[in-house]
């Protein structure tokens, strides 16, 4: 009965979301005030009504209707609660009732925080907004219904993938979702902005908030995905360059671009027109790495689905959506004239730079990611292009971005001295050679990647502090820095969260040190500075699961001290899914990870273990950590209340509390 | 028959446990050998797996195939003769890392090309934000200025 509420429910919004689409488009041409209020209610309708869904396919997984294909095929009734909720999303019709949830939950928010609107664009935002919700409700009811009923329930369900059941990986999905959804709004505004045929600095202020706040879910749910990759796979790699990590990637470098050209846009009324394009293309890629995803047309770990009749679908959605908007960009862009006037050596201009390096890497990816398919139709050739190639085309980009920033930052607006920049972020220059050099020269082996990280690292991260240290003007008062906007401190905490990632990233891969043996029990062996002996092996039971438990003791090498971790891995076997996976024993240090694998028992009674030191592997998530700290603060900055003072204006709306 | 296949097929999928990555039992007793087999490998792809190499991969054939290539490089194969060896048997879709050969320049080409175009383009642009006139401020009109007042009114409150 719920289930088929739950369905209702969702063709329900579907033609809610009709509605929506066309009469506050109509209303808005012809100015009519009643046509074009249709959208806020419609928008919030559209939401309850979801969220009325969803409810419904999460409780019929909550009580494991096996009478229900989805919850069949992703869930048994032994799992823990946690992972049957993340069940629901944790499979091909789930993830899509989510992402259309998300965008509902958008739309909602645009209706009700837009209060400061034109209502004209209001109107025609949301109108755009439904358009994206009709084809998902669509592309859902037609092709992925997830609630579709079996004529003879079985007696218990399939289980979800065991990788898959894990806290990282549960809460991975609908941040990441929340990132690529959000910048459906940042779309809905570019397209409404190109048929209203007004592009202004007040524009690029209420399209940022919006741009910040996916490329924030975005951040955290990228860090979580490769957070799980790291302990979760069992070698402690943290990035694979796989399509489906690529699909989630493009976006974030777009939405990066797109909240520093939208910067320029609101203070110097200039980059217009590429401000429009980026929000187009971002959101553009939000649907290609769907399609990806989804399609499986580069075949990857992540594709639950491989019905072509779904990827056409997608792919129609993309076509339509991005190629419609590029048409009116095309013919519209023309109207939107730059106004603000800024020298060669300014601000503006290094957010220029931005933005090119951004751009270029995310088609770096985008061309390699493509490439095999385009190799394979066109040449006829089979290949693959894989992580050595991105880690070489992909990686200069983000160097010369690391090099520019702490400059560009610091540059004024409009007329910037490089060498009044240069001279206050000498301290910091200094600072990153010597480190730099002192890693150089304490390395054995001959590879740069380790101190230009290290430089880079040090580099962003004093030019942050070189940054704010900046603002406090010259009465260096530093109880001032408190008081500062918000949006300053996000801005440098969000800065030296990538110069920790890029440190993170270039210590994990330059100085980590691995050792493979079969061990036996009670057999001290050293790995690095570290002496590991495995004491004992358990058989131990789960909920859902079995699995040989090692036992594993750490010690400093030269026998000072006593021990440092005790650690438990295990190698885990899921009886229903019939599938194993490795649980990695990690003792988590701030200068490094020891990361310990058990695998196989050896004939001789020992078992093949797997030892890495890892330094710096927290910094990467870490840094990722500090830049969504950083985009949330410039989020929470009071320039972008401005809409807050509307809600407050109209509480009678029944507008929610914060 | 078909009983005894699925029987047969299940029971395989639950013994073949995680084989591990590399091996103990596969690594070289030339620590020289084995760095450059490890190297060797992390540009090599299981040519069954999803974009794996076969250093990480658990599957049988990453195995098979480190095991080649610790046999070539023993046998006194150079690095470059190992992956000829290998791309010869298993074509070129075993390199993670694309060649050169052939349209595949314009993949390793794409990216510096583009940067090249738009650095170009971006500095036309600033050349142009540099020279252009300050642009005469075009005052409010009438619908324009009550909103203001309106937004001022209400950020007052």
């Amino acid at each position: 009965m719920v289930t088929e509420l739950g369905h209702f429910a969702l063709i329900l919004a579907f033609l809610v979301a009709c509605v929506q689409a066309v009469v506050p488009m109509i209303g808005a041409s012809r100015r009519l005030p009643g046509w074009m209020a249709v959208a806020e209610p419609a928008a919030t309708a559209q939401l309850l009504l979801v969220a009325g869904s969803f409810a419904a396919l999460t409780h019929a997984f909550i009580v494991s209707d096996f009478s229900l294909r989805l919850v069949v095929l992703n869930s048994h009734s032994a799992k823990p609660l946690l992972y049957k909720i993340s069940g629901v999303w944790g499979n091909h019709e789930g993830s899509m009732l989510l992402w259309v949830l998300i965008l509902a939950l958008f739309g909602a928010m645009a209706a009700w925080f837009g209060g400061n609107l034109p209502p004209t664009l209001r109107a025609r935002v949301l109108s755009v907004q439904a358009m994206v919700g009709v084809a998902f409700y669509a592309f859902i009811l037609w092709t992925s219904n997830p609630f579709l009923r079996l004529e003879t329930p079985p007696f218990d369900g399939q289980d979800l993938n065991p990788l898959l059941q894990d806290p990282g990986l549960a809460f991975h999905p609908p941040f990441l979702y929340l990132g690529y959804v959000g910048l459906s709004i940042c779309f809905s505004f570019a397209v409404a902005a190109l048929i209203e045929g007004r592009v202004d600095a007040a524009w690029g202020r209420w399209v940022r908030p919006w741009t910040l706040l996916s490329w924030v879910m975005l951040t955290i749910g990228i860090a979580l995905g490769s957070w799980w990759a790291y302990y979760e796979l069992g070698w402690g790699g943290f990035w694979f360059w796989d399509p489906v990590e690529n699909a989630s990637f493009m976006p974030w470098l777009l939405a990066a671009a797109l909240l520093h050209s939208a910067i320029v846009v609101e203070k110097r009324e200039a980059l217009k027109s590429w401000t429009i394009l980026l929000a187009i293309l971002a959101f553009g890629f939000s649907l290609i790495g769907t399609f990806i995803v989804r399609s499986g047309v580069l075949t990857s770990v992540h594709a639950f689905a491989t019905d072509p009749e779904r990827g056409v679908f997608i792919l129609a959605i993309l076509v339509i959506f991005t190629g419609g908007a590029l048409t009116l960009y095309a013919a519209r862009a023309g109207i939107m004239q730059a106004k603000g006037v800024f020298g060669v050596v300014s601000r503006e201009s290094a957010l220029v730079a931005n933005n090119i390096l951004l751009a270029v890497a995310c088609f770096v990816v985008f061309v390699g990611t493509l490439w095999p398919l385009v190799a394979e139709m066109a040449f006829d050739r089979k290949l693959s292009v894989g992580a050595p190639f991105f880690n070489m085309a992909f990686t200069p980009f983000m160097v010369i971005l690391g090099l520019l920033l702490p400059l560009g930052s610091l540059l004024g607006w409009k007329r910037g001295k490089v060498g009044r920049a240069m001279r206050q972020l000498a301290p910091a220059l200094a600072l990153a050679v010597a480190v730099g050099a002192l890693f150089w020269t304490m390395q054995t082996g001959r590879s740069l990647l380790g101190p230009i990280g290290m430089f880079l690292g040090t580099w962003l991260i004093c030019g942050a502090v070189i940054d704010i240290l900046s603002k406090l003007g010259q009465s260096r008062d530093l109880r001032r820095l408190a008081r500062l906007p918000r949006a300053d401190w996000g801005r440098v905490v969000a800065h030296a969260g990538l110069g920790v990632t890029m440190a993170g990233i270039a210590g994990l891969m330059a100085w980590q040190e691995e050792d493979i043996r079969a061990a036996s029990l009670n057999e001290p062996f050293t790995v690095g500075a570290y002496e590991i002996t495995l004491l004992d092996v358990q058989r131990i039971q789960g909920p859902n699961w079995f699995a040989d438990q090692g036992e594993v003791s750490v010690r400093k090498a030269d026998g000072q001290g006593g021990e440092i971790a005790h650690l438990y891995p295990q190698k885990r076997t899921y009886p229903v899914a019939k599938m194993p996976t490795t649980e990695a024993a990690i003792d988590y240090r701030f200068l490094r990870d020891i990361y310990v694998v058990l695998g196989d028992r050896q004939q001789d009674g020992g078992w093949t273990m797997r030892v890495y030191v890892k330094p710096l592997a927290n910094w990467i998530w870490g840094g990722a950590f500090l830049m969504a700290l950083g985009g949330a603060l410039s989020l929470s900055d009071r320039r972008f209340r401005v809409a807050a003072g509307a809600r407050k204006a109209a509480p009678a709306k029944g507008v929610p509390a914060e | 028959m078909m009983r005894r296949l699925v029987t047969a097929l299940a029971l395989a999928a639950s013994l073949s446990g995680p084989v591990f990555a590399v091996q103990p039992d596969e690594i070289l007793d030339d620590p020289a050998l084995e760095a450059r087999a490890r190297e060797l490998s992390k540009g090599l792809r299981c040519l069954v797996c999803q974009n794996e190499n076969i250093d990480d991969s658990n599957a049988a054939l990453a195995r098979d195939l480190r095991l080649l290539v610790r046999e070539r490089l023993v046998a006194g194969d150079s690095d470059e003769e190992v992956i000829a060896y290998l791309v010869d048997r298993y074509g070129e879709f075993v390199l993670l890392s694309p060649t050169t050969g052939g349209w595949n320049w314009l993949l390793w080409a794409a990216g510096p090309l583009l940067f090249v175009a738009a650095a170009g383009g971006g500095a036309v642009y600033l050349r142009g934000r540099a020279r252009a006139d300050a642009p005469t401020e075009a005052r409010l009109d009438a619908d324009e200025e009550r909103r203001l007042r309106e937004i001022l009114d209400r950020s007052d409150r």
